[in-house]
């Protein structure tokens, strides 16, 4: 008899494959968190290199502190949505920081940066209008198009001219062009050419959104990302975001300075129907974002730190991502080099990301990891060491290129014992194990 | 040759530099079951035929398609709003 879930027959068989290997991402569980950088993994002490913590705030005492004294006196939840019984001053509040913050004129709360993409860009694309995103774009963004009336346009990741192409084509029509971007992708932490799509949106008399989930806190003078590091705030239309990063809690926003902003509330089904953010969440925000603007030594260590593990890692031969950037991806097309490398990782305790095709550019097979100012150099050393190890092993590397690696490692990283266990390369991976029909987004994780 | 039959000739060539000369490329072909395609090598293929054809061919028109007679016809309808 026919199930339900025969149709995920191919996943289930890439999820068993990886488990055959290994381990499957998906089932990787934190025992005890011991701090921003460190866990427990199945008892093992784990350093945690792939986590988006990127100033290592999860555990700021004034943040805790916030968090506690709301829930005893704001309760721990609010058990209701923006529009009804779930806005209380605190989200309020939050928002006037936010907007302050941005120098802009108004923002908007939601439950998760997720919401955010989801809940903004369809409000503000709607039956007529373009929306024209990158190919890249982060699963919420793709979802957003999906639940969108408008017209969507995929152009080639970073690339203005096909963009401009685009618009081109659409002279003459009379609906709004919105056009979607991100700060850092998050697979390889590269950038958007921001100067370039801007020149480009006015030429066409279009609007740029771009999602600052993982510039916010680190680019910046005053951490508001790439749009501040390039001095172009005055010309983007809108700027969505997360607290699930440099915030180290949950929640999303959009924030503009354009007026009439306020509409969306009415329109944004990702805002209208689901609970606010608990009070607990909004108070340990607005403790983080309060002190993002001045976090200046943190940014200087978390761009350190990303130094040292990129260099690190490119002078021991790996393929990295093109631009140095908090996000440092190692970029495999064997995925069973990749998948033991991962492994091998993670049995040195050594915790990163497994990203796999189709979520990935190019079908690349991606081991990342996201940096963050509370790593220590004699973490990023060690990591950058055992990676070097089992990736000559592997075969991933020259051995040649040790010399290299070890001159780059000015803290004199320990070698690990059981760093170099050689593991199995016998079960095949199947190449793209998850489903597609033509037209599916090929949204990145 | 009519213009349905241009249209095809110039998808099948692109189709071969991406799926490879042997594959069977016909207008019954269901694009991502029968070529070994992904979805980004799909997403590539588009982009291939949006410049040889100077259209833009929305995601919503693209979620249609399932044969190459398919997108055939879609690229011939996008052409004819175009012109
Ligand atoms: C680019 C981008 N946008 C949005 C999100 C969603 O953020 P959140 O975790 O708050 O839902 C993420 C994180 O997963 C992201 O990487």
């Amino acid at each position: 008899m026919s199930s339900i879930f025969d149709k995920f027959a191919p996943l289930q068989e890439q999820h068993a494959s990886l488990t055959a290997l290994g381990r499957s991402p998906a089932d990787i569980e934190f025992q005890e968190i011991i701090s921003p950088t460190e866990a427990t993994l199945n008892g093992k002490r784990t350093i945690l290199m792939g986590t988006n913590n990127y100033l290592g705030l999860t555990f700021d005492d004034e943040a805790v502190e916030a968090a506690i004294e709301s829930l005893r006196t704001e309760g721990t939840g609010t058990t209701g949505s923006r529009i009804a019984n779930g806005s209380y001053d605190g989200h309020k509040e939050l928002e006037k920081e936010l907007a302050e913050f941005y120098g802009m004129r108004s923002a908007i709360l939601f439950s998760t940066g997720y919401q955010a993409n989801l809940g903004a860009i369809a409000a503000l694309a709607g039956r007529d209008d373009y929306l024209l995103i990158d190919a890249d774009s982060h699963a919420s963004i793709y979802d957003a198009c999906r639940l969108s009336d408008a017209q969507v346009i995929r152009f080639r990741h970073n690339d203005p001219q096909n963009l401009a192409r685009k618009l081109e084509r659409l002279e003459g029509t009379s609906g709004s062009k919105l056009i979607v971007v991100e700060s850092i992708y998050s697979m390889l932490g590269d950038m958007a050419p921001l100067k370039e799509f801007i020149e480009i949106k006015k030429k066409y008399g279009a609007y740029l959104l771009i999602d600052e989930a993982h510039s916010l806190g680190v680019m910046g003078e005053k951490g508001r990302g790439l749009c501040e590091q390039t001095g172009l705030e005055d010309d983007v239309d809108f700027i969505t975001g997360t607290f699930s990063k440099s915030i180290g809690t949950v929640g999303g926003f959009l924030v503009s300075n354009l007026p009439g902003l306020d509409i969306v509330r009415f329109v944004s089904r990702p805002y209208m129907f689901t609970a606010s953010p608990p009070p607990s969440v909004v108070a340990s925000a607005r403790k983080t974002l309060s002190k993002i603007a001045g976090a200046t030594d943190l940014r200087k260590k978390l761009w350190d730190n990303a130094g040292q593990l990129y260099n690190g890692l490119k002078a021991a031969g790996f393929e990295l991502g093109p631009t140095l950037s908090p996000i440092v991806a190692i970029r495999l097309s064997d995925s069973e080099k990749a998948i033991a490398l991962w492994n091998g990782l993670l049995d040195a305790g050594i915790y990163t990301n497994l990203a796999l095709p189709p979520a990935t550019p190019f079908g690349w097979y991606l081991l990342r990891s996201s940096i963050s100012a509370a790593h220590t150099p004699e973490q990023i050393a060690l990591a950058v060491d055992v990676c070097s190890t089992i990736g000559r092993e592997l075969g991933l590397i020259a051995v040649s290129n040790r010399k290299n690696a070890e001159e780059m490692q000015v803290n004199g990283a320990k070698t690990l014992n059981g760093a170099s266990e050689k593991r199995p390369f016998s079960t095949s991976e199947p190449e793209s194990a998850v489903p597609t029909r033509a037209g599916a987004p090929v949204a990145r994780a | 040759m009519n213009g349905a039959e241009a249209v095809m000739l110039e998808i099948q060539t692109h189709l071969r530099a991406r799926a490879g000369e042997s594959a069977i490329i016909g207008p019954d072909t269901n694009i991502t079951r029968d070529l070994g395609l992904d979805s980004l090598a799909i997403m590539d293929f588009i982009f291939d035929l949006e410049d040889s054809f100077d259209i833009s061919i929305p995601m919503e028109r693209i979620a249609e398609v399932q044969t190459l007679a398919d997108l055939a016809k879609a690229i011939e309808v996008l052409q004819k709003e175009a012109a």
